[in-house]
């Protein structure tokens, strides 16, 4: 996105106002931002959905594997970029019968050959550890089921850029880690360039290459994941900071900074409990 | 003795084509207690709370509400007692304003106008929508949304209240609203179960943490039991981790400190013991 600003249609002001932002291929780069900063609205407008699909006014640029969103078919632009919408309830097709028939749709309509589809179903399930669902009827899912289930049906598409808004809102905190852990491996292995928007900080602590804080519209801060994360100014800018920053200034406002010498609060906080 | 304003007893409950969601739920909540239900995906939690207001009726087993079986009662009679706020805020967002959303719950009780509207303005400005009245609910972000549902519940005034995953989605100040608005209710004596996912929101706002796993209760204690590294494994057994305050003290031998407060009374604690 270069210079980037975006206004629904039917409103003047623009939710999205000069935003200048790329993801290269293999990296993940997360938007953080209090309530109401746009998060999703740069999510529509990154994989091309807004304009093309709601109206709305876009200026600038937005480029999706070198070629300008607005001069691609919406089956061009789905074909490149993947999204997963915050609500899973509306990302379901509502066609299916199963859990499995859900996640092949996406790959059935790209016209792919029946070996290769279900062999990405299947991918697809193993990575996010859904197989016991696939029999299940996608549309009595628990809200986290439904989640997991939404962002298999997006990755067995393979698309070249992937957009998440919020994947793991509604996740256990062994499901949150899962994604994370599954969505560093995706671009790492597949070179997919991801966009995360996400609130979980210590989440994006973890998986995240760069930051980039949106406020208002704007992009107020953007640097490497540790620098942003642990910038006092996050808060002020209402977002959470990842817990072991957070645990970290509470005992060292306590004077007590000398107990945790030698601790890696980052690595501590991501150790399995089980 | 009061009753207990929640009372489930061998709960059973079974979806029609789908697996067994509760197994055998026994469960007492008294009046005035805050209660987090926590577990995996699909551990049968908000099915749990369906129970509560008669929006699901067991399979087997009974369900008593203030002491009366919810068996005979209407959904409609229920609600002047069970206030629950969904997961998902657009399974229960209808209306064209947040105004006439929030007060739909109010009218439905049938309270006087005057009352109602003081109702309705205190739940919209306890949510943070003051200056949204006219708003319509599908021009709010999703966040704001879930705090739309959120005031229509608190506008009902009811003594129980169940909010199903009130943090989704929320930034910080939306995170320390919600949990002022449960200190606020708790301090008002009313009950207040919510089922979260955000283990620091759960191990600071509430006295008591159920633990469900498959459809059935496997654990139920304070915050500080639930997050002690004894319970690790049983949390892990359902896909939950203690928050990092926990892991801190329980690696430099503190004992149970289940939040950051506790964390850092523990460490000072210890230093004043040592001098």
């Amino acid at each position: 996105m270069r210079g980037t600003s975006y206004a629904y249609a039917g409103t003047r002001l623009p939710v999205l106002a000069d935003i200048d932002l790329d993801v290269e291929e293999g990296r993940v780069l997360a938007v953080v931002g209090p309530n109401e900063a746009g998060k999703s609205t740069l999510c529509l407008v990154a994989a091309g959905l807004a304009p093309a699909s709601i109206g709305g006014r876009l200026t600038g640029s937005v480029v999706i594997d070198g070629d300008e969103t607005l001069a691609l078919k919406p089956h061009e632009a789905a074909q490149r970029c993947g999204i997963l919408f915050q609500n899973p309830a509306t990302q379901l097709s509502g066609t299916t019968a199963t859990v499995w028939e859900e996640i092949a749709f996406g790959p059935r309509n790209l016209g792919l050959a029946v070996d290769e589809v279900v062999e990405r179903v299947a991918g697809a399930m193993a990575t996010l550890r859904i197989d016991s669902l696939a029999e299940r009827d996608p549309n009595r899912l628990s809200g986290g089921q439904a989640q997991l289930v939404a962002l298999a049906s997006v990755m067995a598409l393979r698309p070249s850029t992937l957009v998440l808004d919020e994947p793991t809102s509604q996740l256990d905190p062994s499901g949150t880690r899962l994604v994370g852990d599954a969505l560093s491996r995706f671009a790492a292995e597949t070179g997919t360039a991801v966009l995360i928007v996400e609130h979980k900080t210590g989440l994006v602590a973890r998986i995240a290459d760069e930051v980039a804080v949106l406020v208002a519209g704007r992009i107020v801060q953007r640097g490497p994941s540790s620098d942003v994360l642990g910038d006092p100014v996050l808060e002020d800018h209402g977002v959470d900071p990842p817990p072991a920053v957070r645990v970290g200034r509470a005992v060292a406002a306590a004077g007590r900074a000398a107990d945790l010498v030698g601790l890696d609060l980052a690595a501590l906080e991501s150790e399995p409990t089980g | 003795m009061t009753a207990p304003a929640i009372l489930l007893e061998g709960v059973t409950f079974d979806y029609p084509r789908g697996p067994r969601a509760l197994d055998g739920i026994d469960l007492r909540i008294e009046v005035g207690q805050s209660v987090a239900i926590v577990g995996q995906n699909g551990s049968g939690k908000s099915t749990l709370v369906r129970q509560f207001n008669g929006l699901l009726k067991p399979t087997a087993g009974a369900v008593s509400i203030s002491g009366r079986p919810v068996g005979s009662r209407h959904v409609a009679e229920l609600a002047r007692e069970v206030g629950l706020a969904f997961q998902n805020p657009d399974r229960q967002i209808f209306a064209g304003s947040v105004r006439a959303e929030v007060g739909f719950g109010p009218r439905n009780l049938g309270l006087p106008d005057a009352e109602r509207g003081a109702a309705v303005d205190r739940a919209i400005a306890t949510v943070g929508l003051a200056g949204d009245e006219a708003t319509n609910p599908y021009d709010l972000g999703f966040s704001r949304r879930k705090l739309l549902a959120l005031a229509s519940v608190l506008a009902m005034g009811t003594p129980i209240v169940v909010l199903d995953e009130p943090t989704t989605g929320q930034d910080a100040r939306g995170i320390d609203r919600v949990q002022r608005i449960v200190a606020d209710l708790v301090a008002d004596g009313r009950t207040v179960v919510a089922i979260s996912h955000d283990m620091r929101f759960v191990a600071e706002s509430f006295e008591r943490v159920v633990v469900m796993r498959d459809g059935r209760i496997v654990f139920d204690g304070t915050p500080a039991e639930a997050f002690a590294q004894k319970s690790w494994p049983t949390l892990a057994s359902t896909y939950l981790e203690p928050p990092l305050p926990a892991r801190v003290g329980a690696r430099l031998g503190l004992g149970a400190t289940p939040t950051e407060a506790a964390l850092v009374a523990a460490l000072v604690a210890r230093a004043g013991s040592e001098t």
